[in-house]
This record gives C-alpha cells, structure tokens and sequence, in this order.
C-alpha cells in the first residue's frame, strides 16, 4: 500500500495574460500516494472553495493521457518528472514526504496565460489548420486496399500521429520552438501515400505560420525528445527539414 | 503505463509457492463510459430545432440502447463524411433568400437575457456546497441506481434521489468568484445542472422500458439462465423523450417503430 505524504505545493497564480503574477504557497497534509497530480489539485480546490476562496485554474479533460489538455510545468519539467506520461498520468507517489512541488504554467510567447495555469494554445489550432490534414473531396469512397502500404510506414506514420498536440515540446525549448509538434503533424502525413499529393504545400505552410505565431526555432537540444509525453522522435524535425527544403527548391 | 498509474508491474513474478508462479494480475473493472443514445435526429440529421443539425456521437440514430467498439468514433466519420456533405444543403438552400439576422432582434434580446438569468440565479445562490461535491454525489446516485444492472424500485429511488440533488443544487450551491471573465466553477455548474436532467432522464427511460435491452439489464427481466430478456411485443420502438418546457414536468414519451425489411431480428447469444 502507497504511504500518505504531506508536502508543500507552489502553484502560479496570475489573473490574465498582462496581469502580474504570483505563488501562493499551500500545505497539503496526508494525501495518498495513488492520488493523480490532477486529483491532488481538485483536492486542493476544494479546500480552497470550502475556505471560499478562488480554486486553481489549470487545463483537464479526459485524464487518460490521450487528449492533450492537461499540461503544467512540475518541478521544471513539462508533466512532471515521470517520462513518457502526461500530468494526469503522474502520481503521487512520484513524490517524498516533504517536498515542495512547484507548479508554472506553460511558458511561452506563443501561449499566452488565460488564467493561473491554462493557457491558450490556440495557436497549434492555427498550425494545423494552415494544413495539417488531407483534402479529402466527399463523393464514393475507394476501396479500402486499393492503395497498399507497408507496414514499417503505416507504424512510423501511426508513432508520429501519437502526438497530442499538448505544447509540452514548446515549453521545455529553451527558444519555445514548436518544432518537433509541427514535425510530427507533417510527418503522420508526409509518411503515407494519401499525404504525399499536398506535402509540399503542407511543409510550407505550416512552417509559415508556426513562425509568424512567435514560436523560436530549433537549435537541436533535444530537450523535446526528452519531455515529450509522447516520446515523440526529433528524426520527424529532420524529416520536417527535408520536406521543407525540397518543397523550398521545387518553387 | 499500468505501473505507471497503479505501482504494480502486471506479468511480473508476485509469488511462488510450492512451485507454482504467480505473476501480477492486471485489475480491470466495468466502468460507464458513454450514455447510450442521443439527441433525436431526423434522416438528414436535424435535430428538433429547425437549422440545428446534431452529428456524431451526441444524436441517436446509429445506436440505440447499445454501441459497442468503436462504434462512437465512426460515427462521427460516417456523419461528416457521408451524411451531412448529403443532408445539410438541402437546409441552407432554402436558407439563402433570408437576409442577415440582426442582434438587435427581440428574439435574441430575450434568449441573451435568458442565459445572463441563470447566470445570475447561480451565482446569487451563496450556499455550502461546491460544484464538484454535487456532481459526485449525482455520479453516486446514478452507479448505484441507474447502473448497467438497475430494477423499477431502484429507478424510482434514484430518480427520488435526483430530484432532492436538484432541490440542494437550486438551494446550496456554492460558486466563488465572479462571472466576469473566465470562472471554471460557473462552467462545471451549468453543465451539472444539464447532467442532473439527463440522469433523470436516463432513469425515465429505462423505468418505462420493461425488458432487458442492449447494454442495460433490468435485472426483473432476466432468463432462468440469467440472460438478459428482451420483449419485442410491447417494446419494439426507440423511446424519444419531449422536453416540457421546464426542468421540473416529467418529459414525455414519444414512440418510434422499428421497421427492418432486409435483415431479421435475433437476440445475441454469446454462448454459442
């Protein structure tokens, strides 16, 4: 059975995205270590409402790892210490009686506070939509196997889809690139046959944008790699280069 | 991830005991993760509301009192891509003579000022209770009464239950805060308050529905097996429920027929 601990928890409150912010500091007292670090924050919240005072505002919603909402930069690294897992998929057990854990929302330009610790992540939304998808014209669908596809690449294309959009490459690049998010949405597509017609034109395009919305560039520290949820490879930023540069030289 | 989220590694040796291995288990348990059925469609996916057209996974018409797999996923890709592309512009064909709507119309007048009142109304409430704390005790009422086995006299209570959770609600919800701005509390309440009605809505459905029906077992309607008992007779039609106008009038039943004409109505048998 985990042990209860007790520790000290800073989380960043700040009322909008010019306002000035602050930590406020609380003592939280025998919470069990199989408690979510989401779950340990609606326990928080609810002491806070029952003291009526404001609740902590941060992103949730399925608290399964699969919908990217959740974010929070826990103890200097984006989801926290565990790797390979999002913020609702860390537990406290992670964590020693005693610690203090240190709670920041995502930071970056590209991603302004919208309160405490949502911030508005829009942004990816823009991404995408400057063309991380296929055109699909509607009318008779073909056959499901008149395009064969190896396997080795639909398992690529499928390890770079496992990206959940959650920013957390974004905050922990030292420049708040979002690069390896882009890379691995033209990836998914560049990978297979359907995605190959638009490639180009996708390439360009979401790069535009990524860089007209604030986001820095890549300088290959890797620090993405490391914190990603996802374990999404910087081999698709490579592969981002390469669409980019050949998409560049064709015009 | 499992050892992740729970501390057991599962496939690991636990035990050995007189030779015999014993390796971690993996614990699953049933849990409630979709509300069978939906809101009521027309064939070209209109709801009620004429212009409001409701696809995917929130109407109704794929499914009914079952939706197995992956079968809330594709349904949302057969409705946007195969459905609407057909249905939605033979609404806004008709559309198109209609000028502009103004917001300076008194019908939007009213319905702002309708929503800026309920706003008002939980906010001005002040009582004891958070949002959270009620919504858990509605999570509560619905496993134990409204669950995947249910019974008339557990129906009954639940919705007994429900309506003096509505009651606490009204009287003694608790919202910090102000509604200017963003206030994740108002949010969460205004969906509760939506929750509490379809709770007990689920519990008039499947209290009028005297059989054991795709993923529900009325435990009253079982085979000397323990298999569930459908009663095509008297229940052969989707159960479509009209809102009253106001949240405390018990909605009404409408019955739609099920007509097949190139496949045969069976019951599923797992056992063969």
């Amino acid at each position: 059975m985990d042990k209860n601990i007790s520790f000290t928890l800073k989380v960043w409150r700040q009322n909008g995205p010019t306002a000035k912010g602050h930590f406020d500091t609380f003592e939280m007292k025998d919470i069990p270590g199989d408690t979510s670090f989401l779950e340990m924050l609606d326990i928080l919240n609810e002491q806070l409402i029952e003291a009526r005072q404001e609740p902590f505002v941060f992103d949730h919603d399925c608290r399964e790892g699969i919908c990217g909402m959740c974010s929070l930069y826990i103890n200097g690294h984006p989801h926290g210490p565990a790797t390979g897992a999002t913020t609702c998929q860390l537990y406290m057990r992670r964590f020693k009686d005693g610690d203090v854990i240190t709670v920041e929302p995502w930071r970056s330009a590209a991603f302004p506070v919208i309160k405490d610790c949502m911030v508005d992540r829009g942004a990816f939304d823009k991404i995408i939509q400057a063309g991380g998808y296929t055109t699909v014209r509607t009318g008779q669908p073909q056959d499901a196997n008149a395009i064969l596809i190896p396997k080795e690449d639909a398992d690529e294309a499928m390890d770079c889809a496992t990206c959940i959009g959650c920013g957390a490459c974004v905050a922990a690049c030292k420049n708040g690139s979002a690069m390896l998010f882009v890379s691995s949405k033209v990836s998914q597509l560049a990978l297979l046959p359907q995605g190959r017609p638009e490639a180009a034109k996708r390439a360009k395009a979401m790069v535009m944008t990524m860089e007209e919305l604030g986001f820095g560039n890549c300088t290959n520290t890797r620090a993405c790699e490391a914190e990603c949820p996802k374990n999404e490879s910087i081999a698709n930023i490579a592969r981002l280069n390469r669409e980019f540069i050949s998409a560049k030289l064709a015009d | 991830m499992y050892e992740e989220i729970t501390d057991v590694n599962p496939g690991e040796l636990a035990n050995e005991i007189n030779g015999v291995k014993y390796y971690n288990p993996m614990m699953i348990y049933p849990a409630i993760h979709y509300t069978m059925g939906g809101i009521w469609v027309d064939y070209e996916l209109m709801t009620s509301i004429k212009g409001l057209f409701a696809i995917g996974e929130c109407n109704f018409s794929d499914h009914g009192a079952n939706r197995l797999g992956a079968s809330a996923l594709m349904q949302g890709l057969a409705d946007g891509y195969f459905v609407l592309p057909y249905t939605i512009q033979n609404y806004l064909a008709d559309q198109a003579i209609w000028p502009r709507l103004s917001t300076d119309l008194p019908e939007f007048a009213e319905a702002e000022k309708g929503v800026q009142d309920e706003i008002d109304r939980l906010m001005g409430i002040q009582g004891q209770r958070s949002v959270d704390s009620i919504h858990k005790e509605l999570g509560h009422i619905m496993w134990e009464h409204v669950g995947m086995g249910r019974t008339a006299e557990g129906l009954r209570e639940g919705i007994k239950k429900m309506k003096e959770l509505r009651k606490e609600f009204d009287t003694n919800l608790f919202i910090p805060g102000s509604k200017e701005g963003l206030n994740v509390e108002l949010d969460k309440a205004i969906h509760l308050r939506d929750f509490i009605i379809m709770g007990e809505l689920e519990a008039y459905d499947a209290l009028s529905r005297n059989e054991s029906c795709g993923g529900h077992f009325r435990e009253e309607y079982q085979t000397e097996e323990g298999e569930a008992k459908r009663d095509d007779e008297n229940f052969f039609y989707v159960g479509c429920w009209k809102y009253q106008g106001n949240d405390t009038t018990e909605p009404e039943l409408i019955k739609e027929p099920l007509e097949y004409e190139a496949i045969k109505v069976q019951t599923r048998n797992y056992k063969q």
